[in-house]
């Protein structure tokens, strides 16, 4: 206390040396005429600066502040728990996207496996009746060709009677000309080696 | 009269003359800046503080701007235990600040450039941050002038510098910014001077000069109260942590 008392009286000391030297109407601020005022009114201002600020404003403002750090931080946090939740729905959904697909595969290969089998066994029937109705004409076809050499002779010899009668005006015995027409007729399939 | 570029730091009394026995504390222009200056930091600060939005407005960000920054540059400085200061040193800043600002504008009063202001703060200052030190380290705050690591030979010498250097300090910081306040306001009246005596025909180079000094000076005044208040810092960080 001592020392600051004596450093006080010190740089008073200064200044007053300072004071005298300075000329009227030099500075001012070396004119000691309101140097008390001025320290006076400036520990009024000051002090109640101070005292208002530290008291009421500055808390505020910090509590202001703080509380916005944990606003934010509170935020983030809930942020945060809402990606994980979210990105647990995307992981379930995934799941039931890919379980439907493949479902939806499943119906398919048995819906394809049901049309495949269909198709075959009509396949087969188709074949089948196909098979019958060729083995039928086939038959057929074998019929008339064994029936048709009869019928081809019989023709013939009529034609062959009709054209003597007409050549010569008699009837002529019918066996003996259907006997020339099959002799004829054999003699013609044996060079054709048959039809 | 208005011609005299000191014409401007004079300080006289406004209203009646306040006197108790034979001390004069009259209300006077450097009062009246000064009541203004709070005033203003008061208004400005308590609308700031008043809102509560998380998403702030411009006062609220002003204000929290300017808290978060004193706040940074204190812990910057002089670490987590400078804490219990802060109110002082942000007091300290805005005042300084505001003062600086409200001396720019024309035909106002500048409280900083006057050496009784600056220098019963940073007289104030260097009594508190004395008494801190002796407080936290008792007589161990002594050994702030004794630096480690130096030659026994030296060591008179350096102890001897180091408490001229210590004693300086409240001169140093109150003359700095008295020094830089007054400097800058004379200049730039002697150039306002120029360019009324040069007339419309040569005005215009002191004009511009004048136009630029302005925008150096609102730097000034900033960069000045923020060195007040990071010196003020620097000494606080000396008698909180010990160094040496």
């Amino acid at each position: 206390m001592k020392k600051i008392i004596l450093l006080n009286t010190f740089y008073f000391s200064f200044y007053t040396v300072a004071v005298n030297s300075a000329e009227k109407g030099g500075m001012p601020q070396l004119d000691p005429e309101f140097w008390v005022s001025q320290i006076f009114w400036l520990i009024i201002t000051f002090g109640t600066l101070f005292l208002v600020l530290s008291k009421f404003i500055l808390p505020r403002i910090s509590k202001n502040l703080e509380q916005r750090r944990l606003q934010i931080l509170e935020n983030i946090e809930t942020a945060e728990k809402q990606r994980e939740q979210s990105e647990k729905n995307l992981k379930e959904f995934d799941e039931i996207i890919l379980k439907s697909k493949n479902k939806a595969k499943e119906v398919m290969l048995a819906a394809r496996e049901k049309v495949v089998s269909e198709i075959t066994k009509k396949k087969i029937k188709l074949d089948e009746d196909l098979n019958s109705e060729i083995q039928n004409v086939e038959k057929e076809i074998v019929e008339l060709k064994l029936s048709s050499p009869k019928k081809i002779n019989s023709i013939a010899s009529n034609i062959t009677n009709e054209v003597i009668k007409r050549l010569i005006g008699t009837d002529v015995n019918e066996s003996s000309v259907s006997a020339l027409v099959e002799e004829e007729f054999k003699k013609l399939s044996r060079s054709t080696n048959g039809i | 009269m208005a011609a005299n570029p000191m014409y401007q730091f004079n300080v006289y009394r406004i209203g009646p003359e306040i006197k108790i026995g034979e001390i004069d504390l009259s209300f006077t222009n450097a009062s009246l800046f000064m009541v203004i200056s709070s005033l203003a930091i008061l208004i400005i600060f308590n609308l700031g503080a008043q809102k509560k939005n998380i998403i702030p407005d411009k006062l609220q960000l002003l204000s929290e701007l300017s808290y978060t920054f004193v706040s940074k540059m204190i812990s910057d400085t002089a670490g987590s235990k400078a804490k219990p200061y802060f109110s002082f040193i942000f007091s300290l800043f805005m005042f300084v600040l505001f003062c600086n600002m409200f001396g720019m504008i024309p035909y106002s009063f500048t409280v900083t450039s006057h050496i009784i202001v600056t220098f019963v703060l940073a007289a104030f200052i260097f009594i508190g941050v004395t008494t801190i030190g002796f407080i936290k380290h008792g007589f161990g705050y002594l050994k702030l002038f004794v630096p480690s690591g130096v030659p026994a030979v030296l060591l008179p010498l350096i102890v001897v510098i180091e408490i001229i250097s210590y004693l300086s300090r409240p001169i140093s910081l109150s003359v700095r910014l008295f020094a830089n306040m007054m400097a800058g306001h004379t200049m730039m009246k002697v150039f306002g001077g120029f360019v009324v005596s040069l007339g419309i025909v040569g005005g215009w180079l002191p004009l511009s000069f004048s136009v630029a000094l302005t925008g150096l000076e609102i730097l000034v005044a900033f960069l000045q109260a923020y060195v007040f208040a990071i010196l003020t810092c620097i000494y606080l960080n000396d008698a909180l942590n010990l160094h040496h």
